[in-house]
């Protein structure tokens, strides 16, 4: 501003109006500052939907408006937060309607960290927070895939080494390679799209997506939200391998497993087809080992019982040999038993013979006709002399006959009352009854006196 | 889909091992499982040798339908959008 021109505006007749001087100002102030760097702490943000962005950037002592136009605002790749200190890149303005002076920014970094470090850490923390990368999401990587997806560009090293790697460790995989732009404008969505059609398609059991390596911006693809949000989604396993051991993406965060590079990732995802083999021999190995033994084992317990059976088959002879020793002594003992039981039945027989009643009966009838013969001739005998002597006795017993001796004239006396017969007249009372007993009848007396014997 | 099976394969393979190896089963049973492993042991080997080398590369037409073709690192891709990456 030149001070003859500041000369002209200092004319009492002639004041300007006030957006002459707005006009004047903004010329002055335009020109002047039409690029500089500003540090601020951003306040009083606000975020109309027009899209553009309205702060005030202030120190301690004082403040500037500051605005960012929806062009720049969408470059932006971290989100202005109140309170942020930032380091602007801009130009002054005026705002004619209001007369206010304000900066027009045209990029910002944040102070201290680098804009995309911190878009990084912005959006890390919100897919965090979302479990987009919690460990518990994360599909364990098949053991023995066959068929390996690698999502990169079909032209870099990655790809040419990544092969190489797969091929290497397992001849005989199927590979499917969808080629990708891995760096620049819209890349991050077509490897987005990338990894839903592996998904769609359900071509392979793994993949790898990735890039070699390059500067934060080359890598940034694999920082933004549409691609994480893929693979964080991929139902597929997804091995991230972005760059070198250092470089650390979201896209890592969000993957089934992370590898540092592309060929750490065809290593991760195959094993080596020669130690499969291998392990397949030894496992077999075992296993024949194994049966081996066990059937060995087997055999062994059997010959044993075999030879314990054998052995008791032994004993049972024996024991058999004995029962039919023992058998055979008892045979002969009983045998001879037999024989001396038949001698005494025989005997026994014998005299059961001679008991036989008939002949019994038999001896007895020729013993009674015997018997009777002699009893016939003794009984003649006998009644001849019998006759003879019962003759004599029976001459005798008349001589001793009372009755005989009462023919002589005696008679015999008794006493009525108890038939006593009477041997002395002192045996009766006077007046008793007697009775006496003649040869022809009695007669019934009453004593008239005792007298003494008339012999005396 | 031979990765399934083959994965599936290899673990009963182990597990029919390690049960062998314990030694608690009766001998029909340990030959039952033996016989089931060596079924395994041949189809996994076999798995193995049918298995066969092949890259292809999924692209989408202008009709936008996606096919797969033969891959070569060499060759020239059609894609003119993609850069290198070093």
């Amino acid at each position: 501003m030149s001070a003859t021109k500041q000369q002209t505006l200092f004319q009492p007749a002639k004041p300007v109006t006030v957006s002459q001087l707005t006009g004047l100002l903004r010329t002055s102030i335009e020109s002047q500052f039409s690029d500089l760097w500003l540090e601020g702490e951003v306040s009083n943000l606000r975020m109309p939907g027009s899209g553009h962005v309205y702060c005030t950037l202030k120190d301690e002592f004082s403040q500037i408006r500051a605005v960012l136009f929806r062009s720049s605002a969408l470059r932006l790749k971290f989100t202005l937060q109140e309170g942020m200190c930032i380091i602007v890149r801009g130009r002054l303005t005026v705002y004619e309607l209001r007369g206010e002076y304000q900066i027009v920014m045209d990029s910002i970094e944040p102070k201290g960290v680098g804009a995309l470090q911190l878009a990084f850490e912005q959006l890390k923390a919100r897919l965090s927070a979302e479990g987009l990368f919690d460990e518990a999401k994360k599909t364990p990587l098949p053991p023995f895939p066959q068929r390996i997806g690698i999502v990169t560009s079909p032209t870099g090293a990655a790809i040419k080494d990544m092969l190489s790697v797969l091929y290497r460790r397992w001849p005989t995989l199927r590979v499917i390679v969808v080629p990708v732009p891995v760096q620049g404008e819209g890349a991050a969505q077509q490897i987005a799209k990338a990894v839903a059609w592996l998904n769609e398609e359900d071509l392979v059991d793994v993949m790898i997506v990735g890039r070699g390596g390059g500067s934060l911006e080359d890598l940034w693809s694999f920082n933004e939200e549409v691609l994480v949000r893929a693979v964080a989604a991929s139902r597929v396993p997804v091995v991230s391998a972005v760059g070198h051991e250092i470089d650390v993406t979201l896209t890592d965060f969000a993957a089934d497993r992370r590898a540092a590079t592309p060929s750490a990732a065809a290593e991760t995802v195959v094993p080596v087809l020669a130690e499969v083999v291998e392990r397949l021999r030894v496992l077999t190995v075992r296993m024949t080992q194994t049966m081996g033994r066990h059937c060995l084992f087997e055999q062994r317990r059997l010959e044993a019982q075999m030879g314990k059976l054998t052995e008791m088959r032994l004993r049972i002879r024996q024991e058999w040999q004995r029962t039919q020793q023992a058998v055979d002594r008892l045979k002969t003992v009983t045998c001879n038993r037999v024989a001396a039981s038949r001698d005494v039945v025989r005997d026994r027989q014998r005299e059961l013979a001679g008991l036989n009643p008939v002949f019994v009966v038999k001896r007895g009838i020729a013993m009674i006709t015997f018997l009777m013969q002699r009893l016939e001739r003794q009984v003649m005998v006998l009644s001849d002399g019998r006759r003879r002597r019962m003759a004599a006795i029976a001459a005798q017993l008349g001589h001793l006959s009372p009755l005989a001796i009462l023919g002589r004239g005696y008679s015999i006396v008794s006493r009525v009352r108890d038939g006593v017969i009477l041997r002395s007249a002192d045996d009766v009372q006077p007046d008793e009854e007697i009775l006496a007993r003649l040869s022809q009848g009695q007669l019934h007396c009453s004593v008239k006196r005792a007298l003494p014997d008339p012999l005396l | 889909m031979g990765g399934v099976k083959f994965e599936q394969a290899m673990a009963r393979l182990e597990a029919i091992v390690g049960e062998l190896e314990k030694g608690d089963l009766p001998l029909d049973e340990s030959l039952k499982i033996f016989e089931e492993g060596i079924r395994l042991s041949k189809s996994c080997l076999k798995i193995l040798e049918d298995a066969e080398r092949k890259v292809e590369v999924l692209v989408q037409d202008r009709n936008g339908k996606k096919r797969l073709h033969a891959f070569s690192p060499d060759e020239e891709m059609e894609d003119p959008s993609s850069e290198s990456s070093g």
